[in-house]
């Protein structure tokens, strides 16, 4: 025992010495200590929307952020505050910024750091909804948008410009399966003083940490595996907290700001500066905030997030094998295949597994899609990614309805793509349902093709 | 890159943290909006002496504000810098000569020589460590703001 450790050991029997903790006692204990008011155990549900001062003089502290204090639970609340600092700890982030959808997520992180005039250079490979978000929402902003291949580091690079302030991808695209090659994209960006924004909801902490490989800020759904039983709508930002935002590049996060009487945010607050105007700037005047009770059932989902992304990977991987060997599916896109281009990169970024989201080519284009819809039981036919439960969708008729030819292309979707969200089932009755719905597929193919 | 995990020991953050009640804060700002004022008014929030160090002032957060170390007259249990990293040598010397308990330089305020003569003089130095953010780690609030505090403890500790 050292010197140091018997001097604590005697002043205090509780100092905590320095300890590497594994993923999953991080995922039961992290952002939790027992409560100590009442010693509960579990995460108390703090159901309130404000918080009461001791004095005049706290207040105020609060509002200065001169102290960490709860004021109102639009910007902070104990039990939102616990799934927060659980994301951050494991993605191995500064901290974290929780918000009342994914997309509400993906907005304040973006708000935070763009003025008019600035540009974002992103991959085509993304969730429609975000393809959307970011097309429509940006425009409004006054703010450019260029689309790349993200597999074409050229073409990132090729993108960059002197207005360009931050770089957007998914670790996994949904639903193309394209898997990010995260550290040279990370790279280019930093060449450029630009931060890397990855959307990790697909992957997990568990199977991929974006910040490992340089990514700055990292975003979820935690709708889905995060949160993992299709209950609760909810989005979380985490920020590395190592991007310096007094590059010169940043002034909306250096400079004093307008919005919080002068304050410099990166300067004062230093790798928590851009998370502090997060919470205090733009969660305040967008309003986003997560419920406390969906917190909760988040938390309560993260408990087994590794116990149920081992599953998730192993039933994915044995459905990818049954369609790419089935005649009536094509194009299967699990990356995690032998065939997939994308192997490498799995192998190095997620060698885990990467997800159980993917999609695949139905014959017969959008009747023979449709068809196999109509004829399983078992999966889910839903708008979603991530639950325990299987789910399935016909991309081009839903999720990714308002987009173009073009943009359907470059999203890696098809007439008769169908995406699979591979539950924790057994999976042989997985297999047996879309089995039955390939009957129903060649039923209509059939009927389609014989004379009238 | 420095290695300087023997000045971010979570064991001596703790101990000199529970352990101090005088902080002299060299370099501590009469500007409510620096990074130094948020740590000077925090640490009396949270029960510390906090005496400022600065020539240019004559009192910061209602306390008298010395020119140097060498004229507090009182004991200093930990000297917190907020200096640039070729001030803390002469900071570092000055903290031996008054006996200080603890010699605590923020973040990026890196200076080997500085820390290992605080050492060879007695002064234990934590370095390249925000006093703020420990304290509000181990004894505070950070987790109220979703901050990754790295605490894994199941403990059930006094309130905050």
């Amino acid at each position: 025992m050292s010197e140091e450790e018997e001097q604590v050991t005697n002043d205090s029997p509780r100092a905590e010495p320095e300890h590497e903790f594994g993923f999953e006692t991080r995922q039961l204990h992290a952002g939790q200590r027992p409560d100590p008011n009442t010693g509960a155990r579990a995460v108390p549900i703090f159901q309130t929307t404000s918080y009461v001062f001791e004095d005049p003089e706290s207040a105020a502290a609060y509002f200065n952020l001169q102290e960490y204090g709860n004021t109102y639970s639009r910007i902070m609340n104990p039990t939102v505050a616990v799934f927060e600092e659980r994301v951050a700890n494991l993605e191995g982030a500064a901290g974290a910024v929780a918000f009342a959808s994914g997309i509400a997520a993906q907005a304040a992180a973006l708000f935070t750091l763009l003025e008019p005039g600035d540009h974002v250079v992103s991959s085509s490979a993304l969730y429609g909804g975000t393809v959307n978000q970011l097309k429509h929402l940006l425009r409004k902003m006054n703010v450019e948008l260029t689309w790349v291949d993200p597999d074409d580091l050229d073409a990132w690079r090729g993108a960059v410009r002197p207005e360009t302030k931050a770089f957007f991808a998914e670790t996994i695209g949904n639903p193309a399966g394209n898997v990010l090659d995260i550290e040279p994209v990370a790279a280019i960006a930093h060449e450029h003083g630009v931060p890397l924004l990855v959307d990790n909801t697909f992957a997990t902490p568990y199977l991929c940490r974006p910040i490992e490989w340089g990514a700055d800020i990292v975003i979820h759904s935690a709708t889905k595996f995060l949160g993992g039983h299709g209950t609760s709508i909810g989005g979380v930002v985490a920020e590395a907290g190592t991007f310096d935002w007094s590059n010169g590049r940043f002034p909306v996060v250096a400079d004093p700001s307008p919005a919080y009487h002068g304050l410099q945010f990166h300067e004062t607050f230093g790798m928590y500066g851009y998370l502090m105007k997060l919470r205090a700037e733009t969660l305040r005047d967008l309003g986003g905030a997560l419920s406390p009770f969906n917190a909760f059932l988040f938390l309560q989902g993260m408990e087994t997030l590794s116990l149920r992304m081992e599953r998730h990977v192993t039933n994915a991987r044995r459905v990818a094998e049954f369609l790419q060997g089935h005649e009536l599916a094509s194009k299967v896109s699990y990356p995690g295949l032998p065939s997939s281009r994308y192997r490498p990169l799995v192998d190095k970024y997620l060698p885990g597994g990467p997800g159980a989201v993917f999609s695949f080519d139905v014959a017969g284009g959008r009747a023979g899609g449709q068809a196999l819809i109509r004829g399983v039981n078992l999966w889910s036919h839903l708008a979603n990614v991530g639950d325990a439960k299987s789910l399935i969708i016909h991309p081009a008729s839903t999720t990714h309805r308002q987009l173009g030819d073009e943009e359907l292309a470059a999203a890696g979707v098809g007439p008769g793509t169908v995406r699979l969200s591979v539950g924790t089932e057994s999976v042989d009755d997985l297999l047996w349902d879309l089995e039955r719905g390939f009957a129903n597929v060649a039923a209509t193919l059939e009927k389609e093709s014989a004379p009238a | 890159m420095t290695d300087l995990t023997r000045y971010q020991d979570p064991l001596r953050i703790q101990r000199v943290l529970n352990t101090a009640r005088t902080i002299a804060v060299v370099g501590l700002s009469n500007n409510e909006l620096r990074a130094s004022y948020f740590v000077g008014y925090y640490l009396r929030r949270h029960g510390y002496r906090v005496i400022p160090v600065n020539p240019r002032a004559k009192e910061i957060l209602g306390e008298t504000s010395y020119p140097s170390l060498l004229d507090v007259p009182e004991k200093v249990d930990i000297v917190n810098v907020f200096r640039a990293p070729d001030a803390l040598p002469g900071i570092a010397e000055e903290a031996v000569r008054i006996g200080a308990g603890s010699l605590w330089a923020q973040f990026g305020v890196i200076n080997l020589d500085a820390a290992r003569a605080a050492e060879d003089g007695g002064v234990p130095v934590v370095m390249d460590r925000c006093i703020k953010v420990e304290h509000a780690r181990y004894v505070g609030r950070m987790h109220w703001l979703g901050f990754n505090t790295q605490r894994i403890t199941s403990v059930r500790a006094g309130l905050q």
